[in-house]
């Protein structure tokens, strides 16, 4: 492990190694505070960042912030690495790479054909060392498409996952949200729930609720229930009705650990949802969700900064071929993501290094209630998402999740998003939504009259 | 552009749940009333949080029947406290020295946590239920605990010799419930404690677990636990009838 230094005037900044150059390099986080390894000033910060912009992107090849021989990510990343697909931009550095990020020849298809040969130690580092008007823009210049029922991801469009949590799963107090939602032509990504228990019995009962409603109506989604991937598997043994395998995962192997999974156990997961064969227009089957700060807070980092090891959980969503994957920017709470200012830089980063990787990126944009963060943080940062491509946005009703007492956007958003950039969404949702009568001719919502809209509401999810 | 319904289609699900449905619109956004009512809501959370248990006033009415010790943990302020919960979960060094070992059964907390609306409004009644359900038990001063975690009552445990320690503390607020208390149990405290050893009892507030309710498992769960020598996930808190609701986070 080298160390490293520069000179600024008179003062002379020493790191004493990659992942510590690394660390300080990033823009300032709580969680990164409480590890002990962010920048304690703000001269310190930039002087990482002159040293990281002059690291040529092949050391991170050479140099695994996380050794190889404990960590089954690190081992992922570098036995999956396409040196092929790197060839492109091998020859430059982190700062270079920035620059070529931001030039006229990274076109869509570049990026997508660069996607194999990067690594997320090289995406987190670039991010280090681009400002947000940076992220957006490159971000935007991506393109990463999946589909299962609905296609997501496609340039012009913007997917939504809708979230009817309920404390106690009640049938129909989730129908309740779950109808609401789809009046508002949200849950083209995903009727996702955060079941309130998490027995076999009861996410089946969940997944039944949902499998019928979307056969009643002929709804062109998928729905998940966000159960532990083990639990899933052995719904799809039992004959639910699956379409999605949800996982929250982490970037090392022993944070993944403390979610009481492995690379083997997720593999296992995206096999039994295959089999079922119930994609239609894709074969997309995996529901992933990632957060900065999760792998501190199961103190298992490393000494990495909690934004390289986010990155690093993108690699292993990148493995599983998903249909959809989020972070949960905001949920952590304060002691990692201090305020809306970082919480807004967070939601940049995870959305530009997940798409730069090739996974179809989405993200919660929210906040608890002890971070300094309030829904006009929301507005700006769903806003900025939006202009960077997000593949899709989750929403409750009233951007307020009754179940895990947190704020996300509501459905209302995603509508004025839609509106505001002109981005429908997915095409066969689309369509569902003009033959139901819930969108007008002009694509905007229609006053609730058809007869489709009131069978719709009127649908009773326990007769 | 809005679109007034005569009826409220939503109305058969009201019953069976809080979630903000059919709030109507105003062309693509929430109508003015339903912003208002969620600002309402995250004001008082935000209160909840920031706002100041009166410690000096509850020592007062508490030290009228017990013994009072009044702690304060290592984060000096509230940002520090919510930044650096490492630092909330460590007693003040010179706030410890005063704490003199005994032979006590139990030792309680009140802590301010996450909730200062919660502390004020439940924890002297939840205290003083636990007390009347424990008049064979031996019961250390009664400490209050200024910035204070969950784990900043393994410290103070250790430092009375108490068997057990109950803390009594503010659940971070929700947009539905400002005001939720919990309670955390745990047996041989000391520095460095798992969750896992630990038994929680969330949702005690108005609409939630009653005072005497939760009085009533926190006895249950301090004799269970003085007899098997244990807390945490090898207790398992099977009384009938009295089930709580989902824990919040």
């Amino acid at each position: 492990m080298s160390s490293y230094a520069i000179l600024l005037g008179r003062q002379r900044h020493v790191f004493d190694d990659l992942k510590a150059l690394m660390a300080a390099a990033s823009p300032e986080k709580s969680g990164d505070r409480l590890a002990g390894i962010g920048a304690d000033t703000n001269e310190r910060r930039v002087a990482a960042r002159y040293l990281l912009a002059d690291i040529p992107l092949r050391t991170f090849l050479e140099e695994p912030l996380i050794p190889y021989e404990v960590d089954e990510v690190t081992r992922l990343i570098l036995d999956s690495h396409d040196a092929a697909a790197f060839s492109p931009v091998a020859h430059m550095t982190v700062g270079q790479f920035r620059d070529w990020l931001l030039s006229y020849e990274s076109t869509t298809d570049a990026l997508s054909a660069l996607a194999p040969g990067l690594t997320p130690e090289m995406v987190a580092a670039v991010s280090k060392v681009m400002r947000n008007h940076d992220l957006i823009v490159a971000a935007a210049k991506t393109s990463v498409v999946t589909g299962f029922r609905t296609t997501i991801g496609l340039k012009g469009r913007l997917s939504s996952r809708l979230q009817p949590n309920h404390p106690t799963d009640d049938p129909e107090g989730v129908a309740g949200s779950t109808l609401d939602g789809l009046t508002y032509g949200v849950g083209d990504a995903v009727i996702g729930i955060n079941p309130a228990g998490d027995n076999l019995e009861a996410c089946m009962r969940l997944m039944e609720l949902f499998d019928r409603l979307r056969q009643r109506f002929d709804i062109p989604t998928q729905s998940c229930v966000l159960t532990h991937v083990t639990t899933s598997i052995k719904a799809v043994e039992a004959g639910a009705p699956l379409d999605l395998v949800f996982q929250s995962i982490a970037g090392t192997e022993a944070a993944n650990r403390g979610f009481g999974v492995d690379l083997n156990v997720l593999r296992e997961g995206r096999e039994a949802a295959l089999s079922l064969k119930r994609g239609t227009v894709g074969d997309n089957v995996m529901y992933l969700e990632t957060g900065q700060g999760s792998a501190l807070s199961a103190d298992a980092h490393h000494g990495v900064d909690e934004q390289t090891v986010e990155a690093r959980a993108y690699a292993v969503a990148r493995h599983l071929k998903p249909l959809i994957v989020n972070t949960v920017v905001g949920f952590i709470g304060p002691e990692y993501l201090y305020d809306a200012k970082q919480i807004i830089r967070a939601g940049l980063e995870d959305h530009f290094c997940g798409k730069l990787l090739g996974v179809p990126m989405g993200v919660d944009v929210c906040y608890t209630n002890h971070a300094e963060a309030d829904q006009d943080d929301m507005d700006n940062l769903m806003f900025l998402l939006a202009s960077a491509g997000v593949n899709f946005l989750i929403a409750v009703p009233g951007a307020d999740d009754v179940m895990l007492n947190y704020q996300s956007l509501s459905y209302h958003d995603i509508v004025s998003l839609r509106h505001s950039f002109g981005r429908p969404p997915a095409p066969e949702f689309e369509a569902w939504l003009y033959r139901m009568g819930l969108f007008d001719s002009e694509g905007r919502l229609a006053p609730q009259a058809s007869s489709d809209v009131r069978r719709l509401i009127d649908y009773r999810a326990s007769a | 552009m809005s679109n007034p319904i005569d009826l409220d289609p939503f109305a058969r699900f009201r019953a069976v749940t809080r979630a903000r449905i059919g709030l109507g619109r105003a062309g693509d956004s929430l109508p003015i009333r339903a912003v208002l009512d969620f600002q309402l809501a995250h004001a008082r959370a935000r209160d909840a949080v920031h706002g100041r248990v009166d410690f000096s006033a509850m020592a007062e009415r508490i030290g009228a029947t017990q013994s009072v010790i009044r702690l304060k943990s290592r984060a000096t302020d509230r940002s520090t406290y919510l930044a650096r919960p490492d630092l909330g979960r460590r007693v003040d060094p010179t706030a410890l020295a005063g704490i003199e070992k005994g032979e006590w059964d139990v030792a309680f907390v009140i802590a301010d946590g996450l909730s200062a609306a919660a502390v004020e409004a439940h924890a002297e009644t939840v205290l003083s239920a636990c007390l009347r359900r424990m008049g064979d038990l031996r019961i250390a001063p009664i400490a209050l605990g200024e910035q204070a975690r969950v784990a900043f009552g393994d410290e103070v445990g250790e430092a009375f010799g108490a068997r057990i320690i109950v803390v009594l503390i503010g659940e971070r607020p929700g947009l539905s419930v400002p005001d939720s208390l919990g309670a955390y149990l745990t047996f041989d405290p000391k520095v460095g404690r798992r969750d896992s050893e630990r038994n929680c009892l969330s949702n005690i507030h108005a609409d939630g677990l009653t005072h005497e309710m939760a009085a009533d498992k926190i006895a249950w769960l301090t004799r269970q636990a003085l007899r098997l020598g244990l807390t945490g996930v090898d207790l398992k808190e099977d009384m009938a009838g009295t089930e709580a609701l989902p824990a919040s986070t």
